[in-house]
This record gives structure tokens, C-alpha cells and sequence, in this order.
């Protein structure tokens, strides 16, 4: 007999797939689905579409720390508007705007905010870090509100989308189409290496920490570094939707510094299912749809907040695992 | 050495003295919706997200009451009854049924509340600010400025209100019930006390002095559906300085803070004078994580 | 059933009817048994860990039945609140006292009198009596609950439960890190209460204190009663009692 581990090898049902198998063909489903919409959906709901991708990267981020860590972190806006502002930065003084530099300045700057704000919030529990980093967010949006000569205060900053380059192959300008693939792909990989992140040892831990943080730190675990990982990788990430954003839009402005902007991330993480990954992306096109429902039925004055604050309200109450929390052993294997 | 000598030159005293009145005042109105936020902290793990959506609900029922009858007085005691009502029963809705819960749900839960609230208030009033009239016209003379008798009120009055409360707290029998479920939920039940009843009764009280801080506050500033957001953080800063769950803590650190944020303001402008507090917090946060002023329980 | 014993029933002010409990997986209670007759004085021993401690806290309404029942007084009170079970006439001495600790002495006991339809002439006759069974208290009556000692905070528990003016005391371990001099004050404390006709039903480990004060006894094994004596048939070196309690 050999020992090969069960659960993903040794076939299940009676389809005869291994739960790898099945994962994988789901997962090329939807891509599929989701590289084809452009072609097929009018140019208002690709950019519709796209956009949703963004905000389930940030949702996701937020996840690893919420669902796999235990961490509730409003301070998602400061790591999402830093990256957005590092790419802004970039972009507005190199010449030409590159696209890799500008995504390379807002992940450094995501990480550097995400270090910072690791460093002093991760000494708490519960509570008292969630608290703390929505507070760490605002600083940063008065930081970033006030420093007019730097971050153009209120107006934020404007600048143009950077061309797609790739050394000496290619310079193209982006389409909303290209644009969506390229966001697609991004965001695609993000799932895949916080997936794997997530399954590895390293991940491992944090779900132990989440259970049980006497207990990890009890077996040994410098559970404070982990932490600070944990809220590092978050910030990266967040960081990374940020630069999407930006170049998506092509503008930074500091009302996405603003802690509602945590908020809502949290509201998709908990909507779409925390623990799952996929849930909070699903959570956030789902927020995002709900509102464009609610613009185009009953105009762009209606509250849509209420109703669907009503509805966040009554799953935390009654459907706390979300959408997709039921699924949510099964996408973790 | 010689520009710091400079500076303090070049600031008149009375603008310091004057400062400190100010920011005796608007630490009293921070202590009083500060209060209200440990205390329902403190007594029943819940951290209100919508304590400052409380706060501008009182404002904009006070508007509403000035409007239909013009007595400021009677808008303050009708807003804080009023809040303190609506404040039980989104507590028996939305909060009862998370009791025993992770504490992070209800951190969400008054999250999701505060949306509701601030975009209701949006919907129901509009964006513009509305403007409330000062109910003391009266001012004296405090150095060169003409300083209003209103300011002091306000002070006085959240004074009052606070040390109303302690006694109330230390002295009744609705305060012997608050204090033993917050010492021990268990036993209190065992002795027959409606612990979930105490707890809607803390969040209505909690939710009360809110408003009644709102109301004091209005005729300061325009009665906006945002103006909660900012008072809610500087609460939020307050507690964590003062110590979750410490009423007294909370408190001083209110006045501690806003006085370093009125001296601030003289040498730079009142948005950037919020730095201070940030930098309080972050100090805490390093040396005595558990609260500058906190006693040992 | 047979009929005298539907009729003992029937006079029980608690009845406890297979009830069963759960701590997640782990069966506590399974199927636990028992009456107390109104003024009764009853006895319930076992060594640690059985469920003699959960069956008072089921009783009280702090933790959960998961089957089974609990009836007072006829009615049936499983599934209600722990404070309403309070004032229909059930009074708790946890094991650990858990009196407040930042209320003072006073303040401990008002928790008890300080309660609708009791005026104040009532109240100072509660208070004075508190202080008449425990004179020690009154010496400290403005002192907070967490400076008192072991002792005295056991009697602070016990007059606190008093203060309710219950039909039947829980009480549960009343001597346990007491001094000898105290294990025997509790024996005169009971004798006291059920002179006055206060039902009582007590968890403990001291044989010979139980057997002086109870009427009846019940052993527990295992989250079930295994047997059931009078007091008075009992003695120090009957075989149940090596059974049920022996090392």
C-alpha cells in the first residue's frame, strides 16, 4: 500500500474526479467565462465587471486576514489608497509613465503603511486591533487630505493610463478589453498564490492562530511575527487593488482613504463568506450589482446603503458564514 | 534654543488661557460621548460603531423639534429621550441576538448600523447642513475676546450630566445592577437580575448622553449627516487613551486631548491639529497599551 | 410509578426529570433524577467531576437541558431565563462564592432585597436578619466583597442567597477550603434554614456534614443517580458511600 495523501489524490463520487480535479475545471470555467465577457457584455458592464474584479481583490486581502488569521482590520483603506497613491506617484513622474514601476511603488508603499501599522496594532487582541487600524487608516486620510502639496489634498491626483510593456515585444494602449484581461489576470493570480499561501504551513498556523492564539503561542509560535505577516501579505495585496484601481480609473483621490472604504470591504468579506477567499469576491460584486440595481430602479438619489445595510445586518445575524460559507471547508482543501 | 524662546514670545498669554477654555469645553461634550461609548464598552463587551450616528440623530432631532415648537432647551430633553428610546430598541434587535457571540459581530453589526443611520439621515434631510441657533446669546469678557456664555453651559451641562450618571451608577438600585452584571453576568442573573434588560437599559443611556452631546454641540458647528464620523474616531482615540472600559480614564483623556489640540491649533490649522491625538494614541499604544489613565480593575 | 410515590411527586417543590446536558460533544447529565420535598433537606454527593454541580446549575437555568425537565412548584421551568428562575424562588451558592467582588458588603446584599414588592421596613428586616445569622458581615458591611475572606465570603454568598427569601437554597460545596470551625457554622446554618422551612439542596464531598444535616441523599456517578437513602440509614462506613466516594 502505498501512502499517497487521500484527500486529493484518491478519486470521490461517482464521477470519479479528485477533488483537485474538480477545483481546477471550476476554476477554468470561470475564466473562461470571465475572459469572454468583455466580448460579450456592453462596454458599461465590462468596465462594470472589471472594476468588481478590484474590489474582490481587496475583499480578498482583507479575508486572509479576517477569515484565515481571525483579524478584524478596518484599516484596509490606508494599505488600498497607499498602493493607489504610489502608482499615482510613479506614473506622474517618470517619463513615460511605466506601467511595472508604477506597480512596484504602490506595492512598496501598501507594504511600507502595512509594516507601520502592523508593528503597533498586532500587540492587541481582538477588539483593540480593529479599532486601532481603522484609526491608523483615518490618520492616513488626514495625512493624505492635508498634504495638498503632495497627494493633492482633496482633489487627489489625476494622471494617464501607462501603456502595457513589455521590453522590446510590446507597447500597447490599453482597451477596455486588454485592460479587463489584464486586471482578470492579476486578480486571478492573487487568488492562486494567496490559495497557496493559505494551504502552506505558513497558512497553517494562522487558521491555528485564529482557533486558538493561547495555544499556538503555547506550542511555540512567535505568534506576533506571524501576525505581522499576516497583515503585511493583507497590505500587499490590498496595495496591489489599489494600483488596479488607479490605473483602471486614472485618478487617486483620498475619499478611498477613507475608513467607509474598510467598511465596505469588510461588508463583502462578510457578505460574500470570510474564510473562502472566492467568497469576499463574490461579496463584492454582489454589493456592487445590489447598487447598481437599486440606482437604475429607484435613481441615483436612493439610499441603497439602507436596504443593503439591513441586509448586512440580518446575515451577520442569521447567515454569519455568508454566501459561500458553506463551501467554505471544500474551497479549503 | 533662541527660536523656541522666540516662539513663546510671540504667544500672548491670554491666547493660551483662552485656549484652555475652549479645549475644556470641547473636552466635556468629547468626555460626555466618550462615557457613553465605554460604558457600553465596559459593560457589555460591544464596541458601538454607531455611537457617533447616535450623536447626529440628536442633533437633527433637536433641528426638528426647534423647528415645530423653537424651545432649544425642550429639542435637548425630547432628542436625548427620544435617542435613548431608539437606542433600546435597535439594541434589543440587532445586538440581543449576537449575545454570546464572537465580540467581533457586533463590531460589525454597529458598523452596518452606523450606515444605515448616516445614509437614512442623508435621505431623510439632504446634504446641505442645517444650521441651530445658539439658545445663550449672552457672552462676557475672557482677556480681548468676547467669549459666549454658551461654551460654559455646554461644559457645565456635560458636567452635570456625567456626574449624574456616577451617582446614579454608585447610588441606586438600577446602578447596584449594572455594576454587579458588569462584575460578574452570571451570578447577577442568579440573583435575579434581568441582565438582558440591564444591558438594553446601558446601550439606551449610552445611546442618550450620544445625543444629548449632540444637541449641546449643534449650535457650534452645522447639523450634518456626517458629523458624527468625526466625533465617533476622536471618542474611539479617547477610549483606547483613557482605557476601554474606564469611565474615569476616559474622561480625563477627552480634556487631555483636546487641550493639546487646542494649544496645537494656535501655531497650526484644527484639521492637522487631529495629528496630536494620533500621536498620543501611538504613544500609548507603544509604553501602556492598556490605557494612559487606566486603574487596575 | 406507583401511587405513593406519584404522590410524593406531586408534593415536590423541585423535581428533576432525566435530564441530560451536554459541554459540545461531552455528555454531562445523562438522565439525572431527583425531588426535594418543600422544606426539605437533601443531599447530593459524588466525587469530582460526576455533574453534581451541573445538576445545580440546570436547575438555575444556566445551563442549557438538552432533554429532560425541571419543574418548581408543579410548573414546569427548563428553558427559562436564570433570573426569572431567581424570583419564582430558587436561590444559587456557587462553588467558587462568586459574591461581587467590588460591591461592598451591603451592595452584595441589596442585590437580593432590593427587589420589587419589597418595601423598605421589609428590606432593614432582610438586612438585620443577614447580620444577625452573620455577625461577621456586619462588622464589614461598607468593606468591598474582594477584601472579605474565604470564610466570610462563603457566608456572604449564603445571607445573599437568603436576601431572595427563596423556597429552596442551591448550594453547592458550602465547606470546601473552609476551616473546621466554619464547616461545622455552615451545619448550624442549614439547621437554621430549614428551622425556618427553607428547602435545601446540597452538592458535597464531607460525608459526615451531610449526613448530619440531610433528611435524604442521593449519589451520582457518571452524570446518573445511582442510589438513593435516607439520611438516617446511612453512616460513615456504609458500603455506598466507599462506592461512590472512595479514592
Amino acid at each position: 500500500m502505498t501512502a499517497t495523501p487521500i484527500d486529493k489524490a484518491l478519486p470521490l463520487g461517482k464521477s470519479g474526479l479528485s477533488h483537485s480535479a474538480i477545483f481546477w475545471i471550476g476554476f477554468c470555467v470561470v475564466m473562461a467565462v470571465l475572459i469572454v465577457a468583455p466580448f460579450v457584455l456592453p462596454i458599461f458592464w465590462a468596465k462594470f465587471l472589471t472594476e468588481c474584479l478590484i474590489w474582490g481583490l481587496l475583499a480578498m486581502s482583507s479575508d486572509l486576514l479576517i477569515g484565515y488569521t481571525g483579524m478584524v482590520s478596518f484599516g484596509h483603506s490606508a494599505f488600498f489608497g497607499l498602493g493607489m497613491y504610489g502608482a499615482a506617484g510613479a506614473l506622474l513622474h517618470t517619463h513615460p509613465p511605466n506601467l511595472w514601476l508604477a506597480i512596484l511603488a504602490g506595492l512598496a508603499a501598501a507594504a511600507a503603511i502595512a509594516l507601520f501599522v502592523a508593528y503597533f496594532s498586532t500587540r492587541l487582541r481582538d477588539i483593540y486591533f480593529a479599532i486601532t487600524t481603522l484609526i491608523f487608516s483615518q490618520i492616513f486620510y488626514v495625512i493624505i487630505f492635508t498634504w495638498t502639496s503632495v497627494t493633492g489634498g482633496e482633489n487627489g491626483l489625476i494622471f494617464s493610463r501607462p501603456h502595457f510593456t513589455i521590453p522590446f515585444i510590446v507597447d500597447a494602449r490599453f482597451t477596455t478589453t486588454t485592460m479587463h484581461w489584464f486586471v482578470l489576470t492579476v486578480v486571478a493570480g492573487s487568488y492562486l498564490i494567496l490559495r497557496r499561501i493559505t494551504q502552506s504551513p505558513f497558512g497553517m498556523v494562522l487558521q491555528s492562530i485564529r482557533e486558538n492564539e493561547a495555544r499556538t503561542r503555547a506550542i511555540g509560535y512567535p505568534v506576533q511575527t506571524y501576525k505581522i505577516v499576516a497583515v503585511m501579505l493583507s497590505g500587499l495585496f490590498a496595495g496591489l487593488a489599489g494600483v488596479l484601481y488607479g490605473v483602471q480609473n486614472e485618478f487617486a483621490a483620498p475619499d478611498f482613504v477613507y475608513f467607509i472604504t474598510s467598511g465596505d470591504t469588510v461588508i463583502f468579506n462578510v457578505i460574500g463568506g470570510i474564510g473562502t477567499l472566492v467568497g469576499p469576491i463574490l461579496g463584492a460584486g454582489f454589493f456592487q450589482l445590489l447598487r447598481e440595481l437599486f440606482s437604475r430602479l429607484f435613481g441615483e438619489e436612493f439610499p441603497y446603503l439602507i436596504p443593503l445595510g439591513v441586509v448586512f445586518i440580518a446575515m451577520i445575524i442569521f447567515l454569519p458564514q455568508g454566501l459561500l460559507g458553506f463551501a467554505r471547508r471544500w474551497l479549503n482543501k | 534654543m533662541h527660536t523656541l524662546a522666540a516662539v513663546f514670545q510671540d504667544i500672548p498669554v491670554d491666547l493660551i488661557l483662552i485656549q484652555t477654555v475652549n479645549g475644556i469645553v470641547a473636552g466635556m461634550i468629547l468626555a460626555l460621548v466618550a462615557s457613553g461609548l465605554t460604558l457600553i464598552f465596559g459593560i457589555m463587551d460591544v464596541v458601538n460603531f454607531a455611537h457617533g450616528e447616535l450623536f447626529m440623530l440628536g442633533a437633527y432631532i433637536g433641528v426638528v423639534v426647534i423647528a415645530a415648537t423653537g424651545s432649544f432647551w425642550l429639542a435637548f430633553v425630547v432628542s436625548s429621550l427620544t435617542v435613548a428610546i431608539l437606542g433600546a430598541a435597535l439594541q434589543i434587535i440587532t445586538l440581543r441576538p449576537l449575545i454570546g457571540r464572537d465580540p467581533l459581530t457586533t463590531i460589525l453589526a454597529t458598523f452596518g448600523l452606523s450606515l444605515v443611520l448616516q445614509n437614512f439621515a442623508l435621505w431623510e434631510f439632504g446634504p446641505t447642513a442645517r444650521k441651530v441657533g445658539e439658545p445663550i446669546n449672552a457672552s462676557f469678557q475672557l482677556f480681548y475676546l468676547t467669549y459666549p456664555w454658551y461654551r460654559v453651559v455646554i461644559a457645565g451641562l456635560s458636567a452635570v450630566i456625567i456626574g449624574g450618571f456616577w451617582l446614579f451608577l454608585k447610588y441606586s438600585k438600577y446602578g447596584v445592577w449594572i455594576r454587579a452584571t458588569t462584575q460578574d453576568r452570571v451570578m447577577a442573573q442568579a440573583m435575579g437580575i434581568p441582565v438582558p434588560w440591564v444591558y438594553t437599559g446601558v446601550f439606551a443611556i449610552g445611546a442618550g448622553m450620544a445625543a444629548a452631546s449632540g444637541m449641546l454641540f449643534s449650535p457650534l458647528v452645522g447639523v450634518n449627516h456626517t458629523m458624527g464620523l468625526d466625533w465617533v474616531l476622536k471618542a474611539f482615540i479617547v477610549v483606547v487613551i483613557g482605557g476601554m472600559g474606564n469611565l474615569g480614564g476616559s474622561i480625563v483623556a477627552a480634556i487631555f486631548i483636546s487641550l493639546l489640540e487646542s494649544y496645537a491649533s494656535i501655531w497650526v490649522s484644527p484639521s492637522q491639529a487631529v495629528i496630536v491625538s494620533f500621536v498620543v494614541l501611538i504613544l500609548t499604544l507603544l509604553f501602556r497599551p492598556t490605557g494612559l489613565f487606566a486603574t487596575p480593575k | 410509578m406507583s401511587a405513593v410515590e406519584k404522590m410524593a411527586e406531586a408534593q415536590a417543590l423541585v423535581s428533576v426529570e432525566g435530564l441530560h446536558t451536554y459541554y459540545g460533544k461531552s455528555h454531562i447529565l445523562d438522565g439525572v433524577s431527583l425531588t426535594v420535598a418543600p422544606g426539605e433537606v437533601v443531599g447530593l454527593l459524588g466525587r469530582n467531576g460526576v455533574g453534581k454541580s451541573t445538576t445545580l446549575k440546570t436547575i438555575m437555568g444556566l445551563v442549557e437541558a438538552r432533554a429532560g425537565r425541571v419543574l418548581f412548584d408543579g410548573a414546569i421551568i427548563t428553558g427559562l431565563p436564570a433570573h426569572r428562575i431567581a424570583r419564582m424562588g430558587i436561590a444559587y451558592v456557587p462553588e467558587d462564592r462568586r459574591i461581587f467582588r467590588g460591591l461592598s458588603v451591603i451592595e452584595n446584599l441589596r442585590t437580593g432585597f432590593d427587589r420589587a414588592g419589597v418595601d423598605e421596613t421589609k428590606r432593614r428586616a432582610l438586612l438585620d436578619k443577614a447580620f444577625s445569622y452573620f455577625p461577621r458581615l456586619a462588622e464589614r458591611r461598607g468593606q468591598a466583597g474582594g477584601t472579605l475572606s474565604g470564610g466570610e465570603q462563603q457566608m456572604l454568598a449564603i445571607a445573599r442567597a437568603m436576601m431572595l427569601e427563596p423556597k429552596i437554597i442551591l448550594l453547592d460545596e458550602p465547606t470546601e477550603g473552609l476551616m473546621p470551625r466554619m464547616v461545622s457554622q455552615i451545619g448550624e446554618i442549614v439547621a437554621a434554614l430549614h428551622n425556618e422551612g427553607v428547602a435545601i439542596l446540597i452538592v458535597e464531598q464531607n460525608v459526615p456534614l451531610t449526613l448530619a444535616s440531610c433528611q435524604r441523599v442521593y449519589f451520582m456517578e457518571k452524570g446518573a443517580i445511582r442510589h438513593h437513602g435516607a439520611a438516617a440509614e446511612l453512616h460513615v462506613h456504609h458500603p455506598a458511600i466507599k462506592q461512590y466516594l472512595g479514592v
